[in-house]
């Protein structure tokens, strides 16, 4: 432990080190609570924080990795999709080389740098590459700046770990402490309020999927979901492309509302999305009245759920010579491709954020853009909930049910936790 | 003799009241001393020899008309249209009264030689009739004689090339009707007259026209201005028909209409369904018990195998007149034949009128009664079935029993189930609805292919249901439905009720709790005649 950085995180004498305390939930590898969330989670969504492998503790402040890293204290940190399906037993075991365990969750994070609370607050971009690994020279995708891109996440000066709050080593934004590298903090301009700041890592996400749909002028674009990510894509398929007409794919009435007001033109339940497609597309379907599929379709499915079913609806839905932007996290899925291959659609994946080229040729950092589109468009709306930590499976239930319950973000607010200014 | 149709009174005596409730049934204690019912009358006595006296028809026809054998010469064109799968309601036991009438029509045209025939299913934009379908209307005999050579078939109102511009009338109305109709000699229409609405000049200015002419009548306008579409000297429907009419006659098309009428015999004078058309107090011990058992055992089935059930029934209507030669003069009479089953004396108007919907209307014959159908058969056909004035009084309140699943037939109505989940998602006004999405679907080339290769209604079809309600939504001060599916009711403007009494109490927020409420007992069908 960096004895100086824990001092200056709780910014006050410290009357033993055995009172260096962190509150954090914690993720373990364990085997048979993660088949007991998983089991659980098929009866009731959320239901894995309750047998799963997550567990509030009292642990030690991690240690900081290097001479560019330093202590920030979250104030919020929200719950995300790929958080849940981890929590759930639902994530694919893709990950396990590029995480690392036990890690504490949490990467949409507004925190307080050392020494300060509340006066010079910075939101974390997570992605842990090449330069915050201590790599040098840094790998190709990090040399462009597309961050998410990064060929070198399990490697360098830090243990596996896509982003903050996967890597043993940084912990994560559901904690009272963990670390970050400078180039992974962005300040928050004063006036912005923690809700809205919290918000700007999942718009940065939702940015990149719509700029990495590729959208042209007049295009017909489908957003497949509207939890926070759907939303934000939509929100940023309206600010950053000049798409004719957005469908979005909705469930329930509050994310109904939502799309419509973040720039959606027709809103549809999921079961009725081919007929509403072919009705605005003017495109022939395949099925007696029934439709099996569209001849034709939309220029643009982005599918922010990133399950089989969804992705089995994109395939129908959107036209031939087409694009599939997966932005929600898909895990392993059964999908006949058969269509993609005859309609010779593309099928390209958007993860995290980076470097973008906007319209007018300019290249810009995602969490820039973020920042601007979270203020424009107020999207600190968005958080509906926050639970302190020792309510986490209440938290993990409303997140992982947030749409039939009303809601769009929840999040763990750490602001008032006592480990926080213990003494 | 049968009886004539009745307002009953209803006093602590009344005992509980049938409705209809899709599939189902519910009897309802309906409140005394401040609700009546109006009974239909009795079915007619049926002809005895209906054979002879089409053949009668045909030789002795009205109007300035010969008689058909008259009409018939060799190497002309002869076209018979017949009235389609929407008639009668329920299906009809065979022989069905088209088959009759076609073959002896058929008959004199052989006998004079004609041996250019076409036989037309004039359907207008409901859906394809089916093979099966086509030979319970026409007979095995007609059917396997002209459809294997391709004379037999139904109408496309969407097939360019088979359609003919005949003109306008002095109102600008389009008329464009079935080519091989426009062009032939003699176009014998034979159409069943079940309501007052049917027939006349609206059998071939509807049945076999496009959608480019029937636009001109189909509309929010014209049925806002049809009080009622079924008294057609105050239906503007019919005005526009008539107005049609005298293009075709202008234009050559000579039609030589063969007008049928049938009793109100719907469930049968005996068997299972026979109590349903007694009067309650009537019932005898035995009726009591078949219902009980019919309801309870009804109640335990799914809704699939209620409505196969429902939908194998074939009612044991009878002729009770036929009617031949020019079409103005046949109607006529065939209208008077159609009021003298129907009518039934009402005096004054009423606050709530309460109506149990049945299982089928014109548009679901062998399919899904959709929401956007119960809609129209309760403020379309129901609301419409008076003479002088709407039963309920302006602003007063409709309720409407009947399950109203959220449940379509994809193959029949494709068009109803965007209609349902986009046009009515945005708004029920049938005059936003009529600008703004009308032209939309009436164009949509898959319901155009659907329409024309499959079995599904036109693409506009769903509007023109809707549009049959805009007298009664814009009359009414609120419309609630008992039994449905809550989501479904609200998704047509409309309020959910559980029970009637729910529904009373709902209503006495629009017309107070001394409201007066006037039940149709209806089927079989009744008109009100409202003084």
């Amino acid at each position: 432990m960096n004895g100086a950085g824990v001092w200056q995180i709780l910014w006050s004498p410290v009357a033993s080190r055995e009172d260096l305390v962190v509150k954090a939930l914690q993720f373990e590898r364990n085997l048979p609570r993660f088949a007991a969330a998983s089991a659980a989670a098929k009866l009731k969504a959320g239901a894995g924080a309750r047998v799963g492998p997550l567990r509030l503790r009292d642990v030690d402040p991690p240690d900081l990795p290097g001479d560019d890293w330093q202590y920030i204290k979250p104030r919020l940190a929200g719950i995300c999709g790929s958080d849940l399906s981890t929590i759930d037993g639902h994530a694919s075991r893709y990950f396990e080389p590029i995480v690392s365990f036990p890690f504490v969750p949490g990467h949409e994070v507004v925190a307080d740098t050392a020494g300060s609370d509340g006066d010079d607050r910075v939101v974390l971009e997570p992605v842990l590459g090449c330069v915050s690994r201590g790599i040098d020279p840094v790998c190709p995708a990090c040399a462009r700046g597309d961050l998410g891109g990064c060929e070198r996440i399990a490697f360098g000066e830090l243990h596996a770990g896509l982003q903050s709050g996967f890597c043993c080593d940084t912990g994560g934004g559901w904690s009272t402490v963990m670390v970050a590298h400078e180039s992974q903090l962005h300040s928050v301009p004063d006036g912005m309020s923690d809700h809205a700041a919290v918000m700007v890592e999942p718009t940065a996400c939702g940015i990149h999927g719509a700029l990495r749909a590729g959208v042209s002028s007049g295009d017909t674009v489908v957003v497949v979901g509207a939890g926070t990510l759907g939303l934000l894509t939509i929100a940023a398929v309206r600010r950053f492309t000049e798409a004719a007409r957005l469908i979005a794919v909705a469930k329930h009435p509050q994310q109904r509302a939502l799309a419509r007001e973040l720039g959606a033109d027709v809103i549809v339940d999921p079961q009725e999305t081919p007929r509403a497609v072919r009705r605005v597309t003017g495109s022939l379907a395949l099925g007696d009245g029934d439709i099996v599929r569209l001849t034709g379709g939309a220029d643009h499915v982005i599918d922010c759920v990133g399950s089989e079913q969804s992705l089995a609806q994109g395939l129908r839905i959107v036209r031939p010579g087409g694009r599939i932007t997966m932005v929600g996290m898909p895990g392993q899925v059964h999908v006949d491709l058969t269509g993609l291959w005859q309609r010779e659609v593309e099928l390209v994946g958007a993860y995290a954020y980076g470097t973008e080229t906007i319209n007018n040729g300019e290249r810009r950092r995602t969490f820039d853009l973020a920042f601007e589109m979270v203020q424009a468009a107020d999207l600190g709306r968005l958080m509906s909930a926050t639970y302190p930590l020792s309510r986490y499976r209440d938290a993990i239930v409303h997140a992982a049910n947030a749409g039939p319950r009303g809601a769009v973000r929840v999040a763990f607010d750490m602001r008032a936790e006592r480990e926080r200014t213990r003494q | 003799m049968s009886r004539p149709g009745f307002v009953l009174e209803v006093d602590r005596s009344t005992p509980p009241i049938l409705f209809h409730h899709g599939e189902q049934f519910r009897l309802e204690r309906l409140p005394a001393g401040r609700t009546r019912v109006i009974y239909p009358a009795e079915p007619l006595e049926p002809l005895i020899n209906p054979v002879a006296a089409i053949r009668h028809a045909l030789l002795n026809p009205l109007g300035d008309s010969a008689p058909l054998p008259a009409l018939l010469r060799p190497g002309m064109r002869l076209t018979i249209a017949f009235d389609d799968i929407s008639l009668p309601l329920p299906p009809m036991k065979r022989p069905d009264i088209r088959q009759r009438v076609i073959e002896q029509v058929l008959d004199m045209a052989a006998e004079a030689g004609v041996d250019d025939v076409h036989v037309i299913a004039a359907l207008a934009l409901h859906r394809r009739m089916t093979e099966s379908e086509l030979r319970h209307a026409i007979g095995d005999r007609v059917y396997d004689a002209f459809a294997p050579q391709g004379l037999l078939y139904n109408h496309d109102a969407e097939d360019p090339d088979n359609l003919s511009f005949l003109g306008t009338t002095d109102k600008g109305e389009e008329v464009e009707i079935n080519k091989r109709a426009a062009e032939s000699d003699l176009v014998v229409y034979v159409n069943i007259n079940l309501v007052a609405m049917d027939g006349g000049w609206k059998s071939t200015a509807t049945g076999l026209a496009s959608y480019r002419s029937l636009r001109h009548h189909h509309n929010v306008e014209t049925m806002r201005h049809s009080r009622s579409f079924m008294d057609r000297h105050h239906s503007e429907l019919h005005s526009s028909n008539w107005r049609m009419g005298k293009v075709l006659r202008d234009s050559g098309v000579k039609v030589f209409q063969i007008e049928t009428t049938m009793n109100n015999n719907v469930f049968g004078l005996d068997g299972p369904m026979s109590v349903l058309q007694k009067r309650e107090w009537e019932w005898s011990a035995r009726d009591r018990m078949s219902f009980l058992a019919m309801q309870k055992g009804l109640d335990r089935l799914s809704p699939k195998t209620r409505r196969q059930i429902f939908q194998s029934w074939k009612a044991p209507h009878a002729m009770t007149s036929v009617q031949a030669g020019e079409v103005e003069a046949v109607h006529d009479v065939t209208t008077s034949h159609v009021y003298e089953q129907h009518l039934v004396p009402v005096e004054g108007q009423t606050d709530i009128l309460t109506m149990g919907l049945p299982y089928i209307c014109p548009y679901n014959v062998n399919s899904v009664m959709n929401p956007i159908l119960v809609m129209c058969l309760g403020l379309g056909y129901f609301f419409n079935l008076y003479r002088g004035k709407p039963i309920v009084r302006e602003g007063g309140v409709v309720i409407m029993s009947h399950p109203t699943p959220w449940d379509f037939h994809p193959v029949h109505h494709p068009s109803y189930i965007d209609f349902f989940e986009q046009v009515l998602s945005e708004t029920t006004d049938p005059l936003q609805i009529e600008s703004k999405y009308e032209e939309q679907f009436a164009n949509d080339e898959w319901y155009r292919h659907l329409y024309r290769t499959s079995y599904a209604y036109h693409g506009v079809h769903p509007f023109y249901m809707w549009y049959w309600g805009a007298h009664a939504l814009q009359h009414l001060g609120q419309v609630i439905i008992v039994g449905g599916d809550t989501r479904a009711v609200r998704r047509l403007g409309f309020r959910p009720a559980s029970t009637l009494h729910d529904a009373l109490e709902m209503a006495s927020d629009v017309v107070g709790r001394d409201a007066s409420i006037t039940h149709v007992h209806n089927p079989p069908i009744l008109m009100a005649d409202v003084s």
